[in-house]
């Protein structure tokens, strides 16, 4: 165990191990974001491996949330944000001008904590973002909104009810869904924002048998405050505290020997 | 600290609070019920075929015999008639005295008189007493005692009144129909044909092409002689109230009845015949009698107009306001001054639109595609569209508000999940939001036609009168005559009720338009309650109760 009061630049444990190294698709550079007055984010840099599953831990209030925001932007819709540094998706800054923001969102999509299915059917909420791309060949849709639910886990309980209201899902359908939804699109950057921390034990081992499923297609990036499922979900995991990145690597190396107390400390749970 | 007697505790329980607030609502309903079955009866005096009375009138030694109908009856304190010059010989305070409408109102008689209940002797409400219902002035009431063909009497006065009404009957469905065919040329065929000659003349097209439409109009002016003649044949004899035996021409009636041998199926039917033509027939003999078609067909047209130009404009604002505007005090600002127009009185709306849609904005429009008209002026005068135009003006606070209170409601999670998913805000706005928004949008629609349709100050400036030339929608082209002036129902209460000659027949008439507006009012604020109610089936789950 290396003594955890040195010293270590960041900088060094970024540098990921091992020879079957994913392509880096997202590299966050040097990102400080403030609202007002207020600073959230504090020059935070990160290179994000692709086909991972990366998960973003830390106490609450330490910006995880929103720093996850930032890969879609999302961060903007807040009145008085003010962002500095940049973050790269396969070396495209997606804060240049000339960035079509809807278009990045298509390719970056999320998923937020509480389910938020659109009152309308099974079938026009998958659809959505299929309509809003142009895509209007019923069979090409059709093809798309199956291949979704599927690979959401949730073809088997709503291919009967397509056209009934998304509303009368439970908790879990409704998150799979929407996760369904996110996918139709095929993005190539899953956000998720503590996708199982409003739904019961038996849904979230639903949800985390998916995202393991989908991290062969897609580079997951997850915010979660539960340690435990952090531990089962990512292949890798950042520690935030105040704004500030911590501590990044392989999740178990991260879980086991961290190299900072701090991280240490979280981990195990003296502070939270 | 609660009082230890029972009053005391009664007080501080919830039962006086639930019997107050139940007692508020009781006296709204019945306010309103109140309302309702005061213009309902009295609306309804209208269409009910009332007994015809007969009676002698004893007055200074003298007796004469009176027939028509009883419209009311009151008690009189006797100091007033003196007052007005009546000497009367009785010791009671009050006397009672009768209201009776002797119709006949080209002949002379007040056709409204009142008359003590002393000096009426004799009462009969004889079978064969009939009222004849006209096309000019008002009823006829007496006995038919003959009917006759070029001044040919076909059936005298030998007593067999049953196949003297039925020879009556015959010949007045022949003349109505011919008359139908009179009115169909004059106010249809003709105009169109003039209309079409005036185009022509306008485009300065060659003689040739006119000439047939000459002849056509040439033929058709034949016709109506020729109709015209045939109607003026037959004429009838009708009994008066003095004795006297009148002719006049079958071509006046509309319809004659003997209510007092009618049985209540018979006088049903009759309500039901005088409510079909109240509802489609054109008002006649100075807003005091027929339909009021023309001013519902004005109303419901208006209304609809209104509708549509008020919604997009203010559904725009209230999303620009909430969704696209920068929150600060500019905003704000507006918002409040928004609201504070809903508080302008309307006829200084009317007096805006006078001035700048119709001599402002019509101008300007008949100068650029209608100067060959001028100087009439087809846009630059009141008129359907700028009526319209200035009741929306007038509810377009109402329908900012209740949109802007809708977008509110909505969870910015849904927002947000379009966003995510690569819409922007356009398609946002227009694929979740406002669809989402949409009862509340029904909501401020709903209030905004309730606020119009009863608005009638506003419109005398802008576009109603009280005889238009013709319905607003007709077969003519453009179909929908945005230019022309209209007829309102509010509008036509208080023209018959306060600017009609005969202030006793129009009455009736008032209550039974008052109570045909309010259920105009009411089944198109129906119709909208419904749309919202099946918007909201859709969006049940996920908003708040707006």
């Amino acid at each position: 165990m290396t003594p955890l009061d040195k010293q270590i630049p960041v900088a060094q444990t970024i540098t990921a191990t091992g020879p079957d190294l994913p392509a880096t698709r997202l590299k966050v550079c040097d990102l400080s974001l403030s609202y007002g007055d207020s600073r959230v984010l504090s020059n935070i840099t990160l290179e994000l491996p692709g086909n991972r599953v990366t998960a973003f831990i830390g106490p609450s209030g330490c910006g995880k949330s929103t720093l996850l925001r930032c890969f879609n932007r999302m961060s903007e819709l807040a009145p008085d944000c003010n962002i500095s540094g940049t973050i790269l998706l396969d070396n495209d800054d997606i804060y240049a001008r000339s960035v079509n923001v809807a278009e990045l969102r298509r390719r970056v999509g999320m998923v937020f904590q509480k389910p938020n299915p659109f009152p309308a059917s099974v079938y026009e909420n998958v659809n959505f973002g299929l309509k809003i791309q142009g895509i209007r060949k019923k069979r090409v849709v059709d093809e798309t909104i199956e291949w979704a639910l599927r690979a959401a886990a949730l073809w088997d309980e709503v291919k009967d009810r397509l056209h009934e209201s998304a509303l009368g899902l439970s908790g879990g359908q409704q998150q799979r869904l929407v996760i369904a939804r996110t996918i139709a699109v095929r993005p190539e950057v899953l956000l998720l924002d503590e996708p199982a921390s409003a739904l019961d034990p038996i849904s979230t081992l639903k949800i985390e048998e998916l995202i393991h499923e989908l991290k062969r297609e897609f580079t997951i990036l997850i915010v979660t405050h539960n340690m435990q499922q952090a531990a089962r979900v990512s292949d890798y995991t950042a520690f935030l505290h105040q704004g500030r990145l911590i501590e990044f690597g392989e999740t178990e190396k991260l879980f086991t020997r961290p190299s900072r107390r701090q991280t240490e400390d979280y981990i195990t749970g003296r502070y939270g | 600290m609660h009082c230890d007697n029972r009053l005391g505790r009664w007080l501080h329980s919830d039962t006086p609070w639930i019997w107050l607030n139940a007692g508020a609502v009781a006296l709204c309903l019945l306010t309103l019920l109140g309302i309702l079955a005061l213009i309902g009866s009295r609306g309804m005096a209208h269409f009910w075929p009332a007994d015809l009375l007969q009676a002698q009138v004893v007055h200074a030694g003298q007796s004469r015999r009176v027939v028509g109908e009883i419209i009311r009856h009151e008690q009189v304190s006797v100091r007033r008639l003196q007052q007005a010059g009546l000497t009367l010989a009785t010791t009671s305070p009050r006397v009672g005295r009768t209201l009776i409408h002797g119709g006949n109102r080209e002949l002379g008689d007040s056709d409204y008189f009142w008359v003590l209940d002393s000096a009426l002797r004799e009462r009969a409400y004889p079978d064969q007493l009939a009222v004849f219902e006209r096309t000019r002035w008002g009823p006829l009431y007496g006995y038919l005692r003959g009917v006759s063909e070029d001044g040919v009497a076909l059936q005298g006065a030998d007593g067999d009144q049953a196949r003297l009404w039925q020879r009556f009957e015959r010949r007045r469905q022949r003349t109505a129909a011919l008359r139908q065919e009179m009115e169909q040329i004059e106010s249809d065929l003709l105009p169109r044909l003039v209309r079409r000659l005036e185009r022509l003349r306008h485009q300065q097209r060659p003689p040739r092409e006119r000439s047939a439409l000459t002849q056509e109009q040439q033929r058709l002016q034949q016709r109506l002689e020729e109709l015209r003649r045939q109607a003026g044949r037959d004429r009838f004899q009708v009994e008066l109230a003095d004795g006297r035996i009148r002719e006049f021409a079958m071509s006046e009636v509309i319809r004659a009845y003997r209510p007092n041998g009618m049985g209540p199926v018979d006088k049903l039917k009759h309500v039901a015949l005088k409510l079909w033509e109240f509802l489609s027939d054109s008002p006649r003999a100075g807003n005091t009698e027929g339909g009021v078609f023309p001013a519902l067909l004005g109303t419901v047209l208006m209304v609809l107009l209104m509708s549509l130009l008020v919604t997009p404009f203010g559904v725009l604002a209230a999303v620009f306001l909430h969704e696209f505007a920068h929150q600060g005090w500019l905003t704000r600002t507006i918002r409040i001054a928004v609201n504070n127009l809903a508080g302008v009185p309307s006829i200084v709306y009317g007096i805006f639109g006078l001035g700048f849609f119709v001599y402002f904005l019509g101008g300007r429009i008949d100068a650029l595609f209608f100067p060959q008209a001028l100087p009439t002026p087809t846009f630059g005068t009141g008129g359907l569209l700028w009526a319209a135009a200035t009741l929306a003006l007038l509810t377009l606070p109402v329908v900012i508000v209740a949109t802007e209170e809708g977008l509110r409601a909505i969870p910015t999670s849904l927002r947000e999940g379009a966003l995510a998913l690569g819409a922007t805000r356009a398609e946002t706005l227009w694929r979740v939001v406002l669809p989402m928004a949409s009862p509340a949008m029904m909501t401020g629609v709903i209030l905004a036609i309730a606020r119009a349709a009863g608005e009638v100050a506003p419109l005398m400036l802008v576009g109603v009168v009280t005889q238009a030339p013709g319905l607003p929608v007709d077969g003519n082209f453009p179909y929908l005559h945005l230019d022309q002036k209209f007829m309102h129902l509010g509008f036509h209460i208080y023209d018959a009720g306060f600017n009609s000659a005969n202030g006793e027949s129009a009455q009736p008439l008032v209550y039974a338009t008052a109570l045909l507006l309010l259920l105009v009012i009411l089944l198109l604020n129906l119709a909208a309650i419904l749309l919202r109610d099946r918007l909201r089936a859709r969006f049940r789950a996920l908003e708040p109760e707006l």
